[in-house]
């Protein structure tokens, strides 16, 4: 049993043993200790709340990407019907950017609600194993002669100890988590910044930049793809300028936006 | 025998289940050695249900220490075979 699990449990033994070295008289060993768990506690309940706030900002940021899809998708189908391709691919493309981003979004909202899960399942053994040692500590106290009673102590307090190490693993796991989403968020938080799902109908000249960083990001296949479609479905009634835009428009064309 | 699953639970099995719960460990700990990540993903899975298919769920409110410790199930192979230990929240 050398490998992962001897490796676990030599940690946890560990961790444990210093905790009972603290003290040498038992009542005050065990009063010590009830009062470390006590506070322990506390610090999953912390960890529980900074998963639920990483998790909220995400779905903020979600709901508002929402917004930015259908907003630009309205704005598409307009520049089509008003015949302004060039208008309506940049809605596309910064559309498809956004869904992109909120598809990654809902994978890590749900990993964030699961580590919360996780996390409040955890905190309730521990809370229950808390409240036996509380129990515990009290018959030892009283029953048990001093060289007894070390015996017991240790014994509980290893299985509390146990409980402890496996919430902070679990802990530290549901950070590590948190860590990398936070990241995550402040990079579409950037996006949002530099204006990326903003109206295009109000593209000014200073846009150029954004644009080129966009169409590097977004998938030109897939914006491709929904133009044509959206062009099936809003041409029908335009006029001209269906098959034609080949080559003729790119290189000089300045549009009149 | 009481084994625990990181992040689960505590179970109670049977002595003489450890032959065979040896075996399906040292499936894993192959895996992990090897860098075999398809292994990895069948042997931790097997083990883990053999211990909650054949363990009893330790109550809550029983202070017991367990035999083994086995990571949870969501390790990766990376975790597994690198320092997989966590801090824990009994400070140093």
């Amino acid at each position: 049993m050398a490998g992962l699990t001897g490796r676990m449990s030599t940690v946890v033994k560990a961790k444990v043993s210093k905790l009972l070295d603290r003290a040498e008289d038992p009542a005050e060993t065990l009063d010590y200790s009830y009062q470390k768990q006590v506070e322990q506690l506390q610090n999953v309940k912390k960890g529980i709340a900074d998963v639920v706030t990483a998790k909220k900002r995400l779905q903020m940021q979600e709901s508002s990407l929402q917004q930015s899809v259908v907003k630009l998708d309205t704005q598409a189908r307009q520049a089509l019907s008003s015949g302004n391709e060039e208008l309506a691919r940049t809605a596309l493309e910064r559309k498809n950017v956004a869904q992109t981003e909120l598809q990654s979004l809902d994978t890590q909202v749900g990993e964030l609600e699961e580590q919360q899960q996780k996390l409040t399942d955890s905190e309730q053994k521990l809370r229950a194993k808390i409240e036996a040692f509380r129990t515990k500590k009290e018959v030892i106290k009283a029953q048990y002669s001093a060289a007894e009673a070390q015996v017991r102590i240790s014994e509980a307090a290893t299985g509390v100890g146990e409980q402890m190490a496996d919430v902070g693993l679990a802990m530290q796991r549901a950070v590590d988590k948190t860590e990398n989403m936070k990241a995550r968020a402040d990079a579409v938080s950037e996006l949002e910044a530099a204006g990326t799902f903003d109206d295009v109908t109000a593209l000014g000249s200073g846009e150029d930049d954004i644009d080129r960083q966009l169409k590097q990001l977004s998938s030109s296949s897939a914006v491709d793809e929904e133009l044509a479609k959206m062009k099936g479905e809003v041409g029908s009634g335009g006029g001209a300028a269906q098959i034609s835009p080949g080559e003729a428009q790119p290189p000089s064309e300045s549009g009149k936006a | 025998m009481i084994v625990r699953i990181s992040g689960e639970d505590q179970y109670r099995l049977p002595d003489s289940d450890s032959q065979r719960l040896n075996e399906l460990e040292g499936a894993v700990i192959a895996a992990v050695e090897g860098g075999d990540e398809s292994a990895f993903a069948a042997s931790l899975p097997a083990l883990l249900e053999y211990v909650r298919s054949r363990g009893q769920p330790v109550p809550d409110d029983e202070l017991e220490s367990s035999d083994v410790i086995l990571p949870p199930a969501d390790v990766t192979l990376l975790e597994a075979s690198g320092e997989f230990t966590g801090e824990g929240l009994i400070p140093d």
